[in-house]
């Protein structure tokens, strides 16, 4: 992890103070206020590149954006030597439409729910032939992961097969029109949960949370991840793929289209899931935690739901407070559960 | 070599013979023996250098042959029933990809009503899949048809599916001959992969395609099957010439030389029907047979031309399209092109119902009196029908 910069700086009484830059904490790609040797690998001509540009996703799309991360942190971690297995959905849509393509790698698509099951058998398939420093990576929306993948996903597990796979996680059936999926968070707005009726949005209590599934698999590796925080998504690739046997990692990706927000609000958007404790940021080994990221600066709830139109039925006509504070429970139970909140960083 | 064993084993001991290296399977009635036969055969290391992999589904087995055939290795599965009906979208996928994947398929009944005996509605449901579809008449020719299909699939860049009738074959125990190895490995040679994912030469797999490709990719698919057309039948030539016996190709014709009535089927039935009309020819009835091995593609001109002097034609359908009749016959009628002759479809040995010598005699018999309906169910118990009805045909 690189520390974010400190600089000292004078005040205006001329007393020393010690500033801390959160900018250049931020790992923005390219950025010009980081040393050279600081700055990210993306910032890098030479970088390698999963997915060139071109492709048709919307303009902010959180999936592009994790897709090309992992990937390229994939492809350093294997000297480039990566085949990927992607499911159907937008990521795979916007990437491949015949006769263009933008991947860089080797990529296989075959079905919306068995992608996993693909990526075992070209895993068995390089074993067979000797090919072991040739990887597999394996991914898909979330609703090719939690609902119509889900049996194929606790297969690969449960046969702990050498394959890495990567949810990306928008919270909902995007390619075919924002529909609800087992990811999707109570009261959210989908096509088919609309915000009509008493209880407007997604129910609560359903919805599945599938890295604890994935943990409770006892795999080697289980990491949640976000595009709030682009570099500890490379490392926990990076860390995944010196792993052999089931990895899985669950990336926040949000989705300025079906979510409603500004498309220059993605990274924004996402920060604030993390930093409300709506998306704990976590790695487990063979079922356990090992470690959570603390949140740097506690936010209510409610200042993540107002940036997406998806959640607007909360604040208008009138404020739902009981959803609302329900919604702040479930961030609570995850600060509490991950202890994301760690006394000296919020003193 | 000459072995008393059980068709599955015979079916097995012929696909580890061909050296798949993954082999991928879910259990399910009555193609579990198959697996089972190979999955040992692994462990021992009668079949080396392979991976038998436990799937937790039939869709998963054949998503698992997907990924392995297209990573670049020789991969098997085989399935029966609900199983193929639940991997049918990776069914149509392995051939829209055109993955040399080669999968047994041991022919059952399809619920509900659940019932694990053999007829082909199974087979039927995916003939419109994109595989070639083989079906084995003894357990000799599904042992001989299996290391066809590998050359048959390799070659072309096509998933092949031999069709071995459940329990009928796969659960009977009878002399087979099992071919020596090194005949096999020269027979089916090296993998050829479809294509080959490597990291050095990207290629993009599965791409989205729109309407204006679509169709294309589709004749293309067309196209590869009509090529299969060509080479079964040279394959089967070569398999005569290095093996010495006479297995697959587009289908066996007993007696039609001449023959008035020509009786048409599918799998284990036709010698049942083979024995029937042997009887009938001894008291002077006009009667050949026509075995079907080669299903899909379905060999149109080649059946017509042998057909071509036949009087009337009875099609043995081991499973019905309801509202419509058996599948089978309707494939013949296509290849009569223009000529009206009666064509008789026996709807018969639906989920496992017995089908008998003298059923079929009775039937045989009545084709020339022109006293056969278009339709027959054999042995239709009309008591139970008629029970449920009701006043409806009362
Ligand atoms: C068997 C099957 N059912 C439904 C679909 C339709 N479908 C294609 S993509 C998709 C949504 C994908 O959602 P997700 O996996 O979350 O990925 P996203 O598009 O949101 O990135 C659906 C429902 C399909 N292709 N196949
Ligand atoms: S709909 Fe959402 S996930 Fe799909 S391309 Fe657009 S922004 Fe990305
Ligand atoms: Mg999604």
């Amino acid at each position: 992890m690189i520390e974010p910069k400190i600089q000292e700086q004078s005040s205006v009484d001329g007393v020393q103070t010690r500033v801390k830059f959160y900018q250049t904490g931020t790992f923005t790609a390219g950025n010009r206020l980081l040393d050279k040797e600081l700055r990210t690998v993306q910032s890098s001509q030479e970088r390698s590149n999963a997915i060139t540009c071109g492709h048709r996703a919307c303009q902010g799309c959180g999936e592009a954006l994790g897709a090309r991360y992992a990937l390229d942190a994939a492809i350093r971690a294997a000297n480039g030597n990566i085949i990927a297995v992607n499911a159907t959905g937008c990521l795979e849509v916007f990437s491949t439409p015949y006769p263009e393509t933008s991947w860089q790698v080797p990529w296989l698509h075959s079905l919306f729910g068995n992608a996993t099951a693909v990526a075992s058998g070209v895993a068995a398939a390089l074993r067979r032939q000797g090919k072991d420093h040739i990887r597999v990576v394996a991914q898909g929306g979330d609703g090719g992961t939690t609902d119509i993948g889900f049996g194929a996903l606790s297969g690969m597990f449960e046969r702990n097969d050498d394959v890495l796979y990567l949810c990306y996680d928008n919270q909902g059936y995007m390619n075919t029109g924002v529909q609800r999926s087992s990811a999707t968070p109570p009261t959210a707005r989908t096509a088919t949960t609309p915000a009509v009726g008493k209880a407007p949005g997604n129910p609560f209590g359903i919805g599945k949370d599938v890295p604890r599934i994935a943990m409770a698999h006892n795999i080697p590796y289980v990491a949640t991840a976000s595009v709030a925080n682009l570099h500890d998504l490379e490392e926990k690739v990076t860390k995944a793929m010196s792993i052999h046997g089931a990895r899985y990692i669950h990336i926040f990706v949000p989705c300025p289209l079906g979510w409603a927000h500004a498309t220059r609000d993605t990274i924004r958007v996402a920060r604030l899931a993390v930093e409300s404790g709506v998306w704990p940021l976590f790695e487990a080994e063979h079922g356990e935690v090992i470690h959570s990221s603390p949140i740097r600066r506690q936010i209510p709830v409610e200042e993540y739901l107002m940036t997406q139109g998806r959640f607007a039925h909360l604040f208008k006509p009138k404020r739902d407070e009981e959803r609302l504070s329900a919604l702040q429970a479930i961030a609570n139970k995850n600060i509490e559960r991950y202890h994301l909140i760690h006394e000296e960083a919020n003193a | 070599m000459l072995k008393q064993i059980e068709g599955s084993r015979g079916v097995a001991e012929a696909v580890a013979l061909c050296r798949p290296k993954v082999v991928c399977a879910y259990p399910i009635t009555p193609q579990t023996h198959i697996v089972e036969a190979l999955g040992e055969m692994v462990r021992t290391g009668e079949l080396p250098d392979c991976e038998f992999i436990n799937v937790e589904s039939e869709f998963a087995a054949m998503s698992v042959a997907i990924g392995s055939s297209a990573g670049g290795v020789r991969s098997y599965t085989a399935t029966s029933s609900q199983g193929l009906l639940f991997m049918t979208e990776a069914v149509y996928n392995a051939s829209g990809m055109g993955l040399p994947i080669v999968m047994t398929l041991g022919t059952r009944a399809i619920g509900a009503p659940i019932n694990i005996w053999n007829d082909h509605s199974d087979a039927m449901a995916l003939r419109d899949a994109g595989w070639v579809m083989l079906f084995a008449e003894t357990n000799q020719e599904a042992v001989d048809l299996h290391i066809q299909a590998f050359r048959i699939a390799e070659s072309l860049g096509t998933p092949v599916m031999v069709c071995v009738d459940g329990f009928i074959l796969t659960h009977a125990y009878e002399q087979l001959d099992i071919p020596e190895e090194t005949l096999v490995t020269k027979f089916v040679g090296p993998f050829q992969p479809a294509y080959e994912l490597d990291p050095e030469h990207p290629v993009t797999a599965g791409a989205l395609v729109g309407p204006e490709a679509f169709a294309e990719v589709r004749y293309l698919a067309h196209h590869k099957q009509l090529q299969a057309l060509k080479r079964i039948p040279a394959l089967a030539e070569e398999f005569l010439q290095q093996f010495g016996r006479d297995s697959g190709g587009y289908f066996h014709a007993y007696n039609l030389e001449g023959a008035s009535t020509v009786v048409v089927g599918m799998g284990s039935v036709v010698g049942t029907v083979l024995d029937v009309a042997d009887e009938l020819r001894k008291n002077g009835h006009s009667i050949g047979v026509m075995a079907i091995t080669c299903y899909r593609p379905f060999p149109f001109d080649t059946v017509r031309e042998a057909l071509k002097r036949a009087e009337r034609i009875i099609v043995i359908d081991r499973s019905i399209t309801a509202g419509m009749g058996g599948p089978l016959a309707a494939d013949i009628r296509l290849a009569l092109e223009n000529r009206l002759l009666p064509v008789h479809t026996i709807i018969a040995g639906l989920g496992g119902r017995p089908i008998t010598k003298a059923s079929l005699k009775k039937i045989f018999e009545r084709a020339p009196l022109g006293e056969l309906p278009e339709i027959t169910f054999l042995d239709l118990n009309w008591d139970m029908v008629k029970n449920e009805l009701g006043a409806e045909v009362a």
